[in-house]
């Protein structure tokens, strides 16, 4: 492992060490393409499989064996020629397949013949009355905690939402001896007669029985209150209670940690900044790029593998990034390609791997109240807009994401809409009548992360002074 | 279906919005195709410049004839705009530079122009506390200042519809031709038909000309912008700079936007600028080397506005001198945000009356006439 790229140019930049990523990397490398590996974490893993190489949990049961196969994809990587950069940002890409890297401080750029883009997936937004508030987090965030450092909450904790990862989550944190005291279920009920089509394929998908054992591990210790219709987190400059309604009860119960979650959608960020083309997709509620059978995406070059593609888990990832780095060495070096097994075998796989989710995104649909905010709910968190300031915006003519900026400074803040802009998508769509696809979604630019402006005042002015730090 | 209009309008940014505006004030009922919405490309997301300062003398009497409505844009439009008048400074680095600016201020003197002041290093520092002590003075013109330009041109645009102007946002203009005396043009299902066209469109507006056989030699150009984090406020008049290419301003809200010119690489067809950080870099450098107090700011955004820039970076604004009902005001080359304003209210002037007392000659496409070149 590195600190700087140590070329200036590569044949394949995989950006992502998730599943998809790592699974990209092995496949590049081996086939002899010179391949750089960058990722933002401390240790390569992404969020399935994060800290893998370093977390302090050593009781293999904790965390669940799905974990732990993780360790063997990146045990591949780092005994390939693939150079890895960790704690690495990109944050800038086009379509000359230029890459723009921060590193402790430090950009350089690097060009790529055949860039995988890995970035995986990013929380829903869950924008409840009161969820700006200090002691509110994503159960993503608690997550990372957990992995990385091993920290639990021991407060007065409540989880609210739905979804496969909050019951991993909760599982995971009763496990490492931390305490929840209750978790409000907002799943739908509607959806369970809507997931029935798909249930078949689920159960015979690789997540059923132990999606099933970790629910009923989960119930056995904590209450849990389903068919959540209401809910809003209150305190006086932080968290102090959390009122919900389910059926005919209504309840306030004070609590010190709200975690939050309904669900992931794919992080677009780095695609969309480059200019990708993407669509609505209306049954995982989120855009997604719009790629050919290979992952290639509407920009030559550039290919979209696991979650950021849609979410399908860590095992389609790992398909996905396969596939994505077999198309990339059959462009660039054929005769490795024929060694490889052939694109059909893949493609049985990933059949095989996305068995079940239809019947996951349909059960796990978020329901529109928690998707849609009304009032003054908070929407855009980095420039306080509320869901009225927005609908006032729509009834005196903003039409999309783009022109509301005009407006009410949207996704003008620190964020530039990373966080609101499926929020914005949404209810723009409903306030005007439309679908997500004709309201579109924020033009996202670069960088895709801040850089501060002495970093970006260091990068050197010529291709030669470039080489010689890059290089140095 | 034709559908009849008073006035035809192709393009949505500041200077088509501004022209249906004015023209719905007079009495007409202008229609606006914009292919995609108003303010999408230079005019929603360029600096936010409202300045008369160091302008060339040509554009002068329209600058200046803007600068009177932006001093009264809320009447007119129903918005602030986001108007701020702090002044506009121009920072001399050097002795040379100052020099060059002392005759710049002593030419406008002579020209009967009062707006620029020339200024030394004591009211340089006054004006703008933050800037190194070497610097031995520059220009002021302190009736200018900043606005929001995506705010201001959906502000026309909107005041425009509410007076009764027709927008058609999304949909591009096409088959432009004259029949039967009226100026024709397809949107998608429908035909426009009026005896007034006004060609407004901007980066695009070269190819309409063109295509109506008046050769504007028109470069697409996309000047680069970035914006910061939120930094504790230290600046109120925007900044440029005699003689490096750079232009800076800090907004109330703390966010400080800096440009100066460096390009993108536009593609106009696509809709899209692949941003150069290479020349972000030196805007980058010259902001740290100046205002320290930048330097851990972070760059939130940087991007680019596709517009269209003329060989002598004067606009095209003023009848055709080919055909009758005809009308350009397109090729503001990176400083027609502050003219939008005037040049709508000077183009209504020219399609009502005939004429009007602002001095815009040298801006005619005329110019440009093969017998000229």
């Amino acid at each position: 492992m590195n600190a700087v790229p140590r070329r200036d140019a590569y044949d394949v930049v995989v950006i992502g060490a998730g599943p998809a990523g790592l699974a990209a990397t092995a496949t590049a490398a081996e086939a002899g393409l010179s391949t750089l590996l960058l990722d933002e974490n401390a240790g390569p893993g992404g969020q399935v499989w994060r800290a893998i190489a370093s977390t302090p949990v050593t009781d293999r049961d904790r965390l669940g064996t799905d974990y732990w196969a993780g360790a063997d994809l990146v045990q591949t990587v780092r005994s390939s020629a693939a150079e890895i950069i960790q704690r690495a940002t990109v944050w800038s890409l086009d379509r000359h397949l230029e890459v723009g890297i921060s590193v402790g401080g430090v950009s350089a750029f690097v060009k790529a013949r055949r860039v995988i883009l890995a970035t995986g997936a990013l929380e829903r937004p869950f924008p409840i009355p009161g969820w700006s508030l200090p002691g509110v987090m994503t159960a993503g965030a608690a997550q990372t905690m957990l992995k990385s450092s091993g920290l639990v909450p021991d407060g007065r904790t409540v989880i609210a939402g739905q979804g496969p990862l909050l019951w991993l989550l909760a599982a995971q944190i009763l496990r490492l001896g931390g305490r929840i005291d209750r978790i409000l279920d907002t799943t739908e009920r509607w959806n369970y007669l809507a997931a029935l089509p798909h249930a078949f394929a689920f159960m015979t998908s690789p997540y059923f029985a132990k999606g099933l054992a970790m629910m009923r591990e989960v119930r056995a210790k904590v209450p849990v209150v389903s068919g959540v219709s209401e809910l809003a987190a209150a305190g006086d400059g932080r968290l102090a209670s959390v009122t919900y309604a389910a059926s005919s009860r209504r309840e306030t119960i004070p609590a010190e940690l709200l975690l939050l979650h309904q669900g992931v959608a794919p992080n677009v960020n780095l695609a969309m900044a480059v200019g990708i083309e993407h669509r609505w997709d209306d049954r995982q509620l989120s855009w997604s790029p719009v790629l050919d059978g290979c992952g290639n995406t509407s920009v030559a070059g550039i290919a979209v593998a696991g979650d950021g593609a849609g979410i399908g888990g860590a095992g389609t990832a790992v398909i996905r990034g396969r596939i994505a780095a077999r198309a990339a060495i059959e462009a660039l070096a054929p005769a490795a390609a024929a060694k490889l097994a052939p694109m059909t075998t893949f493609r049985a796989s990933l059949a095989q791997a996305v068995r079940g989710r239809a019947f996951l995104d349909t059960l796990f649909r978020p329901a529109r109240q928690f998707r849609i905010p009304t009032g003054d709910t908070i929407v855009c968190r980095c420039e306080e807009v509320t869901a009225k300031d927005i609908l006032d915006a729509v009834a005196i003519g903003a039409t999309g994401p783009n022109q509301l900026k005009a407006y009410c400074r949207t996704g003008m803040g620190p964020c530039q809409g990373r966080l609101c802009g499926l929020t914005v998508t949404e209810l723009m769509a409903q306030a005007r009548s439309k679908s997500p696809q004709e309201i579109g979604y924020y033009r996202l630019r670069a960088p895709v992360k801040p850089i501060t402006l002495a970093e970006l005042a260091a990068v050197p002015k010529t291709e030669a002074d470039v080489q010689a730090v890059v290089r140095g | 279906m034709t559908k009849l209009a008073d006035a035809i309008i192709v393009g949505g940014g500041i200077h088509g919005c501004s022209t249906a505006l004015h023209l719905c004030l007079a009495g007409m009922k202008p229609v606006l195709i914009e292919k995609d919405y108003a303010g999408r490309h230079a005019s929603g997301v360029n600096a936010g410049g409202v300045r008369q300062l160091a302008r060339q003398v040509a554009e002068i009497p329209l600058s200046i004839h803007s600068m009177g409505i932006w001093e009264r844009i809320e009447a007119l439009v129903g918005d602030a705009c986001g108007f701020e008048s702090h002044g506009q400074v121009l920072v001399a680095e050097n002795d040379a530079e100052f020099e060059t600016c002392r005759a710049r201020v002593a030419e406008l003197n002579a020209l009967g122009f009062t707006h620029e002041e020339l200024i030394d290093g004591q009211e340089l520092r006054r004006l703008v506390p933050a800037v190194a002590e070497s610097c031995p003075g520059g220009v002021v013109s302190r009736r200018d200042g900043a606005a929001e330009p995506a705010r201001t041109t959906t502000a026309f645009r909107r005041k425009a519809a509410a007076l009764g102007a027709t927008v058609c946002e999304g949909v591009a203009a096409t088959n432009i031709r004259k029949e039967g005396g009226l100026w024709r043009v397809d949107v998608g299902a429908d035909t426009y038909a009026a005896p007034v066209l006004v060609n407004a469109a901007g980066a695009w507006g070269g190819r309409i000309a063109a295509a109506l056989d008046e050769l504007v030699p028109v470069e697409t150009v996309a000047p680069m912008l970035m914006i910061t984090s939120r930094v504790p406020h230290f600046i109120d008049p925007v900044v440029i700079l005699r003689g490096r290419k750079l232009s800076f301003k800090q907004f109330a809200n703390g966010t400080v936007l800096i440009g100066g010119g460096h390009l993108a690489t536009p593609d106009q067809d696509r809709n899209e600028t692949v941003l150069n950080w290479r020349s972000l870099a030196v805007s980058a450098r010259t902001v740290f080397e100046l205002f320290p107090i930048m330097r851990g700011a972070t760059i939130v955004r940087a991007w680019a506005g596709i517009e269209a820039r003329t060989t002598d970076d004067l606009p095209v604004l003023g009848p055709s001198v080919r055909h009758a009902g005809l009308y350009h005001q397109f090729g503001f080359s990176l400083h027609g945000f502050q003219l939008g304003p005037g040049a709508g209210a000077v183009m209504t002037e020219l399609i009502v009356n005939g004429g009007t007392q602002t001095r815009i000659g040298d801006l005619s496409i005329g110019r440009f006439h093969p017998s000229k070149l």
